[in-house]
């Protein structure tokens, strides 16, 4: 037990320090990905609804691809593909030899694209869950576009798009540890790297299994309280 | 602008992945599905004894990441090379294909025992009432009632568990194993051209995921033949009333 605990110290010879900071790279690298996600999502979501037949296609085309395609292959070719695509770049304006692109950067991209198709899904299921009859009110009392969109579409989609949207988290979070194959220090790298070093494998993926499912218990939580608050204006059923 | 030469050799190669990418797929699946049925049974038991282990096994295995699992299972039991070849299982667990399949089971049982739960719990009362008063009790109450309207009810979530597992197996790439995803990944770092590869990898697993996704749907038309028109009904009646 206490070579367990030596482990995983902050002192110089433990791992706690470095397993700490990787934790962090991988919520980093996570929420970027997901921050994107919403963007593309979003977007995708209203190509499909309001958009013309080639956007409509464009977005279908879009999140069939990426939630049909195993996601490892989509970071190899965001990272392979994406220092190819910089080498070339910098060789166009006179800089010699090649320029890869920093994983981080590359495996953000890469779950953001696939956790942006799921986002899609879920975005557009709210917005099929939203009432025409509001939207035909708010038109009637002669709100714009845009007026619309923030007082009446926006508030309420979040609402309904939110369980759906923390699901895609929870997904991306635990999609993030195969960015470890493009050589990034997130946590399961970090892991690996400590059980190479120590020859106890055993010990320390235990340690990154424990410290996701801390990660993944968190968010559930803050998830929840945010689905509390933002139905705080909807009848609840008496429990 | 793209070599169609080198885009056929590469689907060509990658074709050859395909078996394991498959075999993977099914095998973890059937395990996953009869782990999935004996956890979601336990849930719905009503004994705190059955019930607490595979609610915490649910927990556990779908709040971690599946290649932590792999990891842990592949190179972690390793540790332990002398007690599992003591107790004789370590000619299982040197092996990547065991390791990934164990792995692939254990994680898509956690997933699969909630759609299984809601399956059963949507089985109405009075149905089982009904058939309790014919006189059927236990594994024929089970065989005739429950199982057919909980199969048809659980049929389209679990279609998505099989199309999960599909792009699951290809993590199986990373503890060595040549699928699809492996080949494409030698291929990539043989040839330096990602872009073609991941056409012709992705072509290949969204033709794979497209067949079963038309399979799981086709026989979901044939169980539900109470939900079609009247119309189509009576088309396909020897078929949908067994």
């Amino acid at each position: 037990m206490m070579d367990f605990l030596g482990l995983v110290s902050f002192g110089p010879d433990g791992w706690g320090l470095s397993l700490l900071f990787a934790s962090l790279v991988t919520i980093a690298v996570a929420a970027c990905g997901f921050l994107l996600g919403v963007v593309l999502g979003g977007f995708a979501a209203w190509a499909n609804l309001a958009g013309g037949t080639a956007l409509r296609v464009s977005a279908d085309t879009y999140t069939t691809i990426f939630r049909g395609i195993p996601d490892l292959l989509v970071i190899y070719l965001f990272y392979f593909g994406g220092s190819l695509l910089v080498t070339s770049a910098f060789n166009a304006l006179g800089h010699a030899g090649f320029v890869g692109l920093h994983p981080f950067v590359a495996g953000a991209g890469a779950i953001g694209v696939v956790s942006g198709a799921y986002q899609a899904e879920v975005f557009r299921g709210a917005f099929r869950a939203l009432s025409k009859g509001e939207i035909e009110a708010g038109k009637s009392v002669g709100m714009g576009r845009f007026l619309l969109f923030r007082r009446i579409i926006a508030p309420q989609v979040l609402q309904y798009a939110l369980p759906g949207v923390g699901n895609v988290w929870q997904m991306t979070l635990k999609e993030s540890v195969l960015i470890s194959v493009t050589g990034l220090v997130e946590l399961l790298r970090q892991s690996q790297i400590a059980a190479g070093s120590t020859r106890k494998p055993f010990e320390f993926y235990l340690i990154a299994g424990a410290i996701f499912l801390l990660i993944t218990w968190l968010s559930q939580h803050i998830f929840e309280r945010l689905e509390k608050y933002t139905s705080r204006g909807v009848a609840q059923e008496a429990s | 602008m793209m070599d169609m030469a080198f885009l056929y050799d590469t689907f060509v190669a990658l074709l050859s992945g395909v078996p394991l990418t498959l075999n993977l797929t099914f095998v973890a699946f059937a395990i996953g599905t009869v782990l999935a049925t004996l956890l979601a049974l336990m849930r719905m038991s009503r004994i705190k004894a059955l019930d607490a282990p595979a609610r915490a096994y649910v927990f556990v295995l779908r709040g971690t990441p599946l290649l932590v699992q792999i990891f842990l299972i592949y190179y972690g039991l390793g540790q332990f090379r002398p007690t599992l070849q003591h107790l004789g299982l370590w000619q299982f667990f040197r092996e990547p294909y065991w390791c990934a399949i164990l792995a692939l089971a254990l994680n898509s049982a956690a997933y699969g025992s909630e759609v299984v739960r809601g399956g059963l719990r949507s089985v109405p009362k009075r149905e089982v009432e009904a058939a309790r008063a014919c006189g059927m009790s236990g594994l024929l109450l089970f065989r005739r009632i429950v199982m057919p309207i909980a199969l048809r009810q659980a049929l389209p979530a679990y279609g998505n568990e099989l199309i999960l597992m599909v792009k699951a197996t290809s993590l199986a790439s990373i503890i060595t194993l040549t699928e699809v995803t492996g080949i494409a990944a030698q291929l990539i770092s043989s040839s330096y051209r990602p872009v073609e590869v991941f056409i012709a990898a992705g072509a290949i697993y969204l033709a794979i995921n497209f067949s079963l996704t038309r399979a799981i749907a086709m026989l979901d038309w044939r169980l539900t033949p109470h939900l079609r028109g009247p119309a189509a009904a009576t088309g396909k009646m020897e078929g949908g009333s067994a």
